[in-house]
């Protein structure tokens, strides 16, 4: 039996508590007509999902961070890298911006000065459909699908979009 | 009449140009040429462009990436678009830019290029865009800069000018999708055009259907057949089910005498009319690089006409010149 703190539940199970999650928080007021982003490419599954279950109203941003990431001196630019596009103005607006895993914090610290130059939203929730641990920033996930502590060395990743699959993927085993 | 119908030789450009493109990696390091860029990295190019295009869209036009890099802009040559889009390019990347005009400066006092070159690296440069009378300037440059700096051709001589045909290829993608089906005429000035050459290498490598030049003879460089385009001499021949028109300037500035009758001459028989427009598909789009003279190579009317995508090149020149520059800038591109 696999212990669920250090093994992903399938993502289909994941996606289900993180809408609850979410839908919680709406009817308790924290979020009003919110914007839903998503980030490329894990983050865009995971958002397409939640935005038919939530019927948003506006359609959904989707976020390239390539030219936001940290490594560009080390790393370069990203192969592949895909316009951003948030179809709607963000500015005073609820934003929920879903990735698919948060581990170090980084992506999410790049797409925050993304998002803010596209304006000054209200507020900004984050939405992930696993929360790893082995942050480097002070950043951490209002609603996730699952939390859990990997074993050193050990990724999860997602494979999508239809259907979606999560592979966890440990060295040492 | 007497028209010379020897066709004169263009210069030589023999040293390797392309290797030094790239780094013991297979990185980007300059962008020199069309000549050697594999149609997997110019297609690299335009997808990232694509991304930087739609910077422009928003609030705040600008993006961290080149944050704390000098980018020197080396004008040998004056130039007023492409000089001013490089420069916004490099501060759309968050770059510093340094706007060296050496029309009128050093150069002309007697300091060798390779004097003025180490006095600007001294200020710490991380690129130069180089922009050159003599073909093969930037070549001789990125020989001679050290390791960490990148240079990008901004036009050397007759010889190349390679971000102003990855733009007009950007263009060309933006309204008509796939290359195969297309064919594309460059009209006019060819034997003087690096932008012509620059062009033909880039549709080559993407495979366009089809690539037309048409010129008087005196304006075609011998054998350039042999680059796989075809040759037209008669406007209305060569523009026949043309999906996209590339008009060349008249560079009446390198051009000895002989070459041409006249302009009124040369408007007559190749000026882009709405009268010789009606003779491509009725879809066609038109460009030219720029500067255009009206009245000489295109009219007026089709030059700020509903087919003209001029303007669309010049704001499409920011994005495809950001990309070439994180691209050369961000060595180890590839690796994530």
């Amino acid at each position: 039996m696999n212990n669920p703190e250090q093994h992903p539940i399938p993502p289909q199970q994941a996606l289900e508590k993180l809408h609850q999650a979410i839908a919680l928080d709406q009817q308790r007021g924290w979020l009003n007509a919110p914007v839903m982003i998503g980030i490329h490419t894990g983050g865009v599954w995971v958002a397409q999902w939640l935005h038919q279950q939530m019927a948003l109203s506006d359609p959904l941003g989707v976020l390239d961070i390539s030219f936001y990431r940290d490594d560009f001196d080390r790393a370069g630019l990203h192969p592949t890298v895909r316009p951003s596009h948030l179809p709607c103005s963000i500015e005073g607006r609820d934003v929920i911006l879903v990735d698919d895993v948060l581990f170090t914090g980084r992506t999410v610290r790049a797409a925050l000065n993304e998002i803010f130059d596209y304006g000054r939203p209200h507020k900004v929730g984050l939405a992930v459909l696993y929360q790893r641990d082995g942050r480097e920033l002070p950043i951490c996930a209002r609603w996730s699908g699952q939390d859990l502590n990997l074993a050193p060395g050990a990724h999860i990743k997602l494979s999508g979009p239809e259907p979606l699959g999560v592979e966890l993927k440990n060295p040492n085993q | 009449m007497a028209v010379n119908f020897v066709r004169p030789k263009i210069p030589k450009f023999t040293p390797d140009p392309w290797a030094i493109q790239f780094d013991q990696h297979g990185n980007l390091k300059h962008l020199l040429t069309i000549e050697g860029i594999s149609p997997q990295w110019i297609t690299r190019i335009l997808d990232t462009a694509e991304g930087f295009v739609s910077v422009t869209d928003r609030e705040v036009k600008k993006v961290p990436l080149l944050r704390g890099r000098t980018v020197v802009n080396l004008f040998f040559e004056s130039s007023t678009r492409t000089r001013t889009t490089f420069e916004l390019a490099a501060k759309r990347l968050s770059a510093d830019v340094l706007n060296i005009n050496l029309a009128t400066s050093a150069t002309k006092k007697g300091e060798s290029l390779l004097d003025t070159l180490r006095n600007i690296q001294a200020m710490q440069a991380d690129m130069f865009v180089v922009r050159h009378e003599q073909s093969g300037a930037p070549h001789f440059i990125a020989q001679h800069v050290e390791p960490h700096v990148s240079v990008i051709n901004a036009g050397d001589g007759w010889h190349a000018h390679p971000t102003q045909a990855l733009l007009d290829a950007f263009t060309v993608r933006r309204h008509k999708g796939d290359f195969a089906p297309l064919r594309i005429a460059i009209v006019g000035d060819v034997l003087h055009s690096r932008v012509a050459r620059s062009q033909i290498h880039v549709f080559n490598s993407l495979n366009v259907g089809e690539l037309r030049v048409i010129a008087p003879r005196t304006l075609i460089p011998q054998d350039i057949e042999h680059m796989g385009v075809r040759v037209f001499h008669d406007m209305r021949a060569g523009l026949r089910d043309v999906d996209v028109i590339i008009m060349l300037r008249l560079q009446r500035e390198r051009m000895d005498a002989g070459l041409l009758p006249s302009e009124e001459e040369f408007y007559r028989l190749y000026g882009l009319t709405e009268e010789k427009l009606a003779w491509a598909k009725p879809d066609a789009i038109v460009m030219h690089p720029g500067p255009a003279n009206r009245g000489v190579e295109i009219e007026s009317r089709v030059a700020d006409g509903p087919q003209s995508v001029i303007l669309e090149q010049v704001s499409n020149g920011i994005g495809v010149r950001m990309a070439a520059m994180s691209l050369c800038m961000g060595r180890k591109g590839g690796e994530s």
